[in-house]
């Protein structure tokens, strides 16, 4: 049974959309992050339009241009944050703690009615907003988290501090499996447990890639799992292509720990020719324009949408 | 001899975190090493255990200024940027959250050798956009460190002094704002932290020799006035010496030859500290003497500077007294 969410559509539709877009954006720029689209669509997609209690948007549909970083001299300098709505003491943060999937958090914000499609038409554009790379500015974000393994940090100090004041907010992080070759997130994780910080969640779009390809060959981490229970985690492995195993696992009980959701994902999930570009998946450039023409009719076709008119020879 | 103050930290930190709830301490397994042991065990809801792990720290603290918490980050001052530096820029420099950085044994005041120095620590911070930085000097600087620090609009990172600690002021760090220790018109020395209380030995002696001195204590590194220091630079006859627990590069020495350099002032500097070298494990006194951070370093600098040698021994600045300095305003009266 399909179930709708705070916007209103189906969830389903909301991850199918987020590839969509996310395709459409990569085959006019000649590549992109599409592989994340196709591990994290549902993860993103569940979380803004089902799970995260948040406002309405407090900043255009249009994202603003870059207005400067922030300094003592940049009085109306703002995050991107406003995306997700106001900050209200009972209602939910998220951070992008993998800033590489901004082309996916973007397409969601499309899709659930917080960003103006044109938003994507500024992706990567000099003196935009709309980074590549996600910053604070940037629609969504509200810390940089750019460079990878800080994100669930962060999210703990403000998880605590919010408990502290007694809000009923959480506070949830978006998380990459590269992130746990990082030491900072066992530090991270045994710092929750140690403090008893259990408003803080997290999903973390297991796919087993990374930029200089599958992880077991760069680095091989093991079992997530058992490792983060060990320093104190509550942990769910699921599939991260299920909503309802994002439903089912949100709902465990935790105190006193963090909630970590391993969502186990496929990097081709709805465009199976990427696999074509298996072990580099995590920035595909076509590497001809045979290749762009061939994945562009692959992947419509998987979409279920007409070929993108890129002004390439088709 | 001044008044020895012992751990004025401790205390000053518990009556200024105790006045203002979003003050919180946060600790790296360095809690009594830090004056902080004390605060833990009397206020556990306001202290922090963050152990051995600085970079969540760092990130960690951000995200309680995101929460509206004003955090004093407790460690010896290597610690907090060395290892974290990634953390400092992205979760604490760049978005300008509230984290004070108390950093316990600057330079070379820890026996703990390489790994325990933080000799560079000042060049890393003026380079970081945000950041403040403020240094103490002497009890009644580390007295007023945490509601100087707590002013800013922004991150602070302080290096702050411990243990039994001379009082050499009776008035607090006022931020931005130099200290004017004497008006001569001979040499100008400009020193922070406890090379401060190494120029007030030398400069006794050198008066003794009849070289008018003119001396400024900097506690507040960045944000700097330049148009302040620059009448003392053009007050004095000759150049200015530096001196400073620290590498010449990137500190106060190269603070003021950058300000020299951009106003066109045509003087010489002679820039006193750690000469592009580490230092290695020792008391305090032997590697100040050692790397030349002590009081014969800098009556030599000023020789150089003079180009003269003005006979002063050991002794004499062994013997030289050193006294509080009771006024900012009528330095010229010590």
């Amino acid at each position: 049974m399909m179930s709708t969410g705070r916007n209103m559509k189906p969830t389903e539709e909301v991850a199918l959309g987020i590839r969509r877009r996310v395709f459409e954006h990569a085959m006019r720029n000649n590549g992109g992050y599409l592989s994340q689209a196709c591990s994290a669509a549902e993860q993103l997609a569940w979380l803004y339009n089902e799970q995260l209690t948040i406002g309405e948007p407090t900043l255009p549909m249009v994202p603003e241009p870059f207005g400067g970083v922030p300094s003592a001299d940049n009085p109306t300098y703002h995050t991107g944050a406003g995306y997700n709505g106001p900050v209200r003491s009972d209602l939910d943060r998220l951070f992008i703690a993998p800033a590489h999937y901004a082309l996916v958090a973007y397409a969601t914000l499309i899709e659930v009615g917080r960003m103006a499609p044109e938003g994507l038409d500024m992706f990567n554009k000099d003196g935009s907003s709309v980074e590549m790379i996600g910053a604070e500015h940037s629609p969504g974000m509200e810390v940089h988290n750019g460079t990878l393994g800080i994100g669930l940090s962060t999210a703990a100090g403000l998880a605590w501090g919010r408990k502290k004041k007694q809000e009923t907010g959480k506070t949830w992080v978006f998380m990459s499996d590269g992130e746990v070759q990082e030491g900072q997130t066992w530090e991270a994780i045994q710092c929750c447990a140690h403090h008893g910080i259990d408003n803080v969640y997290a999903i973390m779009d297991v796919n087993r890639q990374q930029c200089d390809g599958a992880m077991n060959s760069v680095m091989d981490v093991g079992d997530i799992k058992t490792k983060m229970e060990n320093f104190g985690a509550h942990v769910v492995s699921i599939d991260g292509h299920k909503l309802d195993e994002m439903r089912d696992a949100v709902q465990e009980k935790h105190k006193g720990k963090p909630l970590i959701i391993l969502a186990n994902t496929s990097p081709f999930r709805g465009m199976p020719t990427l696999q074509r570009r298996f072990p580099r998946l995590h920035y595909v450039r076509f590497k001809s324009e045979q290749e762009r023409a061939e994945m562009n009719q692959d992947i419509a076709r998987a979409l279920g949408v007409a070929p993108i008119d890129y002004g390439g020879v088709h | 001899m001044p008044e020895m103050v012992n751990r004025p930290y401790e205390r000053a930190f518990e009556t200024y975190a105790m006045a203002h709830p979003e003050v919180l301490c946060l600790s790296a397994d360095l809690t009594s090493s830090c004056e902080i042991d004390k605060f833990r065990d009397n206020h556990p809801e306001k202290f922090l255990s963050l152990g051995m792990a600085e970079q969540n720290m760092l990130s960690f603290a951000g995200g309680l200024g995101l929460a509206g918490f004003r955090p004093f980050l407790h460690t010896f001052g290597v610690f907090l940027y060395r290892r974290p530096y990634d953390q400092l820029m992205a979760s604490v420099a760049y978005p300008r959250r509230k984290v004070r950085l108390m950093g316990f044994l600057p330079g070379v005041t820890t026996p703990g050798g390489m790994t325990h120095q933080a000799i560079e620590d000042i060049s890393v911070m003026r380079s970081i956009p945000n950041m403040t930085i403020l240094e103490t000097g002497d009890a009644t600087e580390v007295e007023s460190i945490c509601e100087a620090a707590d002013s800013i609009d922004g991150p602070v990172y302080c290096r702050v002094l411990r243990g039994s600690v001379p009082r050499l002021f009776d008035t607090p760090i006022e931020v931005g704002k130099m200290r004017e220790l004497a008006l001569g018109n001979d040499v100008l020395i400009v020193t922070s932290g406890i090379s401060t209380e190494e120029a007030l030995r030398a400069r006794g002696a050198l008066e003794a020799k009849g070289v008018s001195v003119r001396h400024l204590h900097l506690n507040t590194i960045k944000p700097f006035d330049a148009e302040a220091i620059l009448d003392h630079i053009h007050a004095v006859k000759g150049g200015v010496v530096t001196l400073e627990n620290h590498v010449t590069e990137g500190g106060i020495g190269s603070l003021l030859a950058e300000i020299m350099a951009d106003n066109g002032v045509g003087k010489r500097l002679v820039r006193l500290g750690l000469k592009d070298t580490y230092a290695h494990g020792g008391s305090r006194l032997y590697l100040m003497k050692y790397y030349g951070l002590d009081a014969t370093a800098l009556v030599a600098g000023v020789e150089d500077l003079l180009g003269t040698q003005l006979g002063i021994t050991e002794d004499d600045l062994t013997t030289a007294r050193v006294d509080a300095v009771h006024s900012t305003v009528k330095a010229e009266a010590l």
